[in-house]
């Protein structure tokens, strides 16, 4: 199974550190406040951060390395408004917060991380976590903000106030952290009963917590900083009439423009690094099956995939910008009324712009959004937007069979234009089926659209190199396993059985005669109709465990075939298929399902394994249908 | 008594009772939809629908039939509190980004909210 997009688990040490009373200390907060990229200072980790309300969907644990405290285990949750609940991922924070999570140890403290730019608001959430009566550090996040946008607050008499030290800090500069060390070391003794603060609130009841925070506020001189000025202007032209969803569309086909413009250069030179890399192994590897197995099987596979990881990191980055800066939330903003038309509402358009990454962060994601079957429905449909797994097989057949031409006075190449058509059709697909579901199975009465619109925020070159990073080991990771392991079985298939020539040498068989020719024969007449051949077929069954192990397993068959080893895999392509079935086979993967981690988390999300089969099938189906369509009809109008 | 949905951009009203099922209330009571709070229509999306508030200097998007059920009182003048934090806000907005000290940007607020 490969593991797409998931960090390895964290086992909380089973002993304290002797003398010491703390073990798990848990951060909490209101969405948005900077818990996750806290939880990355103090930990050493590289937990997802972005700059919207609902990044983190689940409990994350940590050891505090970060802070020379590697005995203590933190835990990061998502955020929360109050401990009533009202979605999915804040009723996991408010579950771990009450040790009613298994897995998750009870925390015996809480580091409250508010953002200070919003200060009546985030202490709402306050009162009932200090009503727990657990030792607490309040945190006063971006800190640096305020000061710069001329805010300010009695650090100190707000201390009073909550009867719990108060601190302010930048998580993402990383000042003021020392204040955690400090309380850790300060509560690590069996001492003291807790401070109580002054006054509470009614608890349970907003009006009153407002009031409470509101007069805490007051009490503590808090001058909330005035710092929508930029937001707002920038809102002006983002979220304009015209300009709003003009500049939306003008940036998504500029991605895809930069992405062939500058990532195929990339790529191509990458490429030749690869196979350069190849060469030069070729005289330290014995001639013959080792060879042939090692350069010709392996490393042809795995680097025909590789080629790509240049273009998917442009893909990344773009994203990234897009997540930093706060946009996705307007983008929400802008669709929620075409999503309104389909059942559903502009938050379940931010797990499908995510989908243009990966389905499976994009799936959990879909926490954030309240009613369960508007959920169910995103979670079915956000498979078909175009992830970057599919990107390597577009790049190729693109590449391969489209003309490099511009269309459109110069202004986009055809490529772009063919690539842009297949994230439409995605798009679509997932729209239409959204419809569908909501006006049959998952039908629901309407939930209120409540979307917070975060502020914009540059984003730091350290977070979005973090995440091209960590993208690059993941997809080296997936390189370095399902692939290879897919890659060496389909080249030992194509050369068994070997058979002993007159002089005794064994020889692999015909390509066609090989066991995996036979495979592929056999399924060949169900595949024909769309223009497929067998080593197509081949191709397919393989892309089920992930859809560029496509390219790796073309790689290897057409590296194992004499006629077109030495041909690259672009024109060997080329050579041995119609324009007619490599446009239904983008298509074919533009609807299919063939991702198993995905599956995985479908079933995971839903509890049921009913909806990954439904969507399996239901995708199939489709996938099927189109390739049909599109093979034919391109058959007979440019034959 | 008015409702939310009926302030035009850039006007402001006064919450004074949210209609709406509990868990919603709850909900949106903690983003700040509180009886006796500022609300102030910022901006329509660009399909007109949902509108953009600001409250307790926070941006939250509603569509129509959320801020239907929100009852506001349109305040010919406002209570002289509500007056002080607008006009502090401003001259904040004034000192703290040079820039846009054109009154443009500063939306005129006070004086529109009193007339």
């Amino acid at each position: 199974m490969n593991s797409c997009c998931e960090t390895p688990a964290f086992v909380p040490p089973s002993a304290p550190a002797p003398g010491g009373v703390l073990r798990t200390i848990a951060l909490i907060g209101p969405p948005n406040a900077g818990k996750s990229t806290l939880f990355n200072r103090l930990t050493g980790l590289r937990q997802k951060v972005a700059n919207y309300p609902g990044v983190t969907v689940e409990q994350r644990m940590g050891s505090m390395a970060g802070v020379g405290r590697p005995d203590l285990t933190l835990i990061d949750l998502p955020g929360i408004y109050s401990l009533t609940p009202y979605s999915e991922d804040a009723k996991v924070a408010v579950d771990v917060l009450k040790g009613r999570m298994t897995g998750t140890p009870k925390p015996d403290a809480i580091i409250l991380v508010l953002d200070s730019l919003h200060l009546i608001r985030q202490l709402m959430l306050a009162a009932p976590v200090l009503a727990l009566r657990l030792p607490t550090l309040v945190l006063l996040n971006m800190s640096d903000l305020m000061e710069s946008r001329g805010g300010a607050v009695d650090v100190l008499q707000l201390a009073r106030e909550l009867g719990a030290p108060v601190a302010q800090i930048s998580a993402a500069h990383g000042i003021g952290i020392d204040a955690v060390p400090l309380f850790l070391n300060q509560h690590d003794r069996p001492a003291e009963a807790p401070q109580r603060p002054l006054t509470l609130p009614v608890l349970g009841n907003a009006a009153s917590t407002h009031s409470w925070a509101t007069q805490v506020s007051r009490n503590t001189g808090y001058r909330a900083p005035l710092s929508a000025a930029s937001t707002r202007r920038l809102d002006d032209i983002l979220l304009h009439r015209i300009w709003g969803p003009l500049l939306f569309l003008i940036v998504v086909v500029a991605v895809f423009e930069v992405v062939f413009a500058l990532g195929q250069p990339l790529s191509d030179g990458f490429g030749d690094l690869l196979t350069k890399i190849g060469d030069l192994a070729r005289p330290f590897l014995p001639a013959g099956w080792i060879q042939s197995l090692v350069l010709d099987g392996a490393w042809k596979g795995i680097g025909s995939v590789l080629v790509f990881l240049p273009q998917i990191l442009l893909l990344f980055l773009f994203i990234g910008i897009l997540e930093d800066t706060g946009y996705l939330a307007r983008a929400a903003l802008i669709a929620d009324r075409v999503m309104r038309a389909i059942g559903l509402n502009g938050k379940a358009f931010i797990p499908l712009l995510s989908g243009y990454a990966c389905a499976v962060p994009a799936i959990m994601s879909t926490r954030t959004i309240e009613n369960k079957r508007d959920r169910f429905a995103t979670i079915l449909v956000t498979p078909f937007m175009t992830c970057s797994a599919r990107l390597p097989v577009y790049l190729l057949l693109i590449a391969a069979f489209i003309p490099n031409t511009y269309v459109a006075y110069g202004l986009l190449s055809l490529r772009t234009l063919v690539m842009l058509g297949l994230y439409l059709a995605g798009f679509l697909a997932a729209l239409a089926t959204a419809r569908l579901l909501k006006s049959s199975i998952l039908k629901s009465s309407e939930t209120p659209f409540i979307l917070e619109l975060p502020q914009y925020r540059m984003p730091t070159l350290r977070a979005l190199g973090l995440r091209l990073l960590d993208r690059s080991k993941i997809f080296l990771n997936q390189a370095g396993r399902v692939i290879l392991l897919v890659t060496l079985g389909v080249w030992v298939l194509a050369h068994l059985p070997a058979t002993r020539t007159a002089a005794g040498v064994l020889t692999a068989p015909e390509l066609a005669e090989s066991l995996i020719g036979r495979l592929g024969h056999f399924i060949e007449p169900a595949i024909a109709p769309l223009g497929f051949n067998w080593k197509v077929g081949i191709g397919l069954l393989s892309s089920v465990l992930a859809r560029e192990v496509m390219v790796s397993t073309m790689g290897t068959l057409y590296g194992a075939d004499p006629g077109t080893q030495a041909l690259s895999l672009q024109s060997a392509m080329h050579h041995d298929m119609t324009l007619g079935g490599a446009l239904a086979l983008m298509i074919f993967f533009a609807f299919a399902m063939q991702c198993t981690s995905t599956m995985a988390i479908v079933k995971r999300e839903t509890n049921s394994w009913k909806w990954p089969a439904l969507q399996f099938v239901y995708m199939l189906v489709l996938a099927y249908g189109a390739a049909f369509v599109v093979n034919h009809v391109v058959t007979a109008i440019w034959g | 008594m008015s409702v939310l949905s009926e302030l035009n951009v850039g006007q402001h009203g006064v919450v004074m009772a949210l209609e709406l099922p509990e868990s919603v209330q709850n909900h949106l009571m903690h983003m700040g939809f509180v009886p006796s709070a500022l609300v102030t229509a910022l901006r329509r999306a660009p399909a007109g629908d949902p509108m953009v508030y600001l409250v307790d200097g926070l941006e939250i998007a509603l569509r129509r039939e959320t801020a239907k059920s929100i009852r506001v009182k349109i305040p010919r003048t406002l209570s002289r509190q509500q007056e002080q934090d607008l006009l502090e806000s401003a001259r904040q907005a004034a000192q703290a980004d040079p820039v846009q000290t054109d009154s443009s940007q500063l939306e005129a607020a006070p004086v529109e909210a009193i007339r």
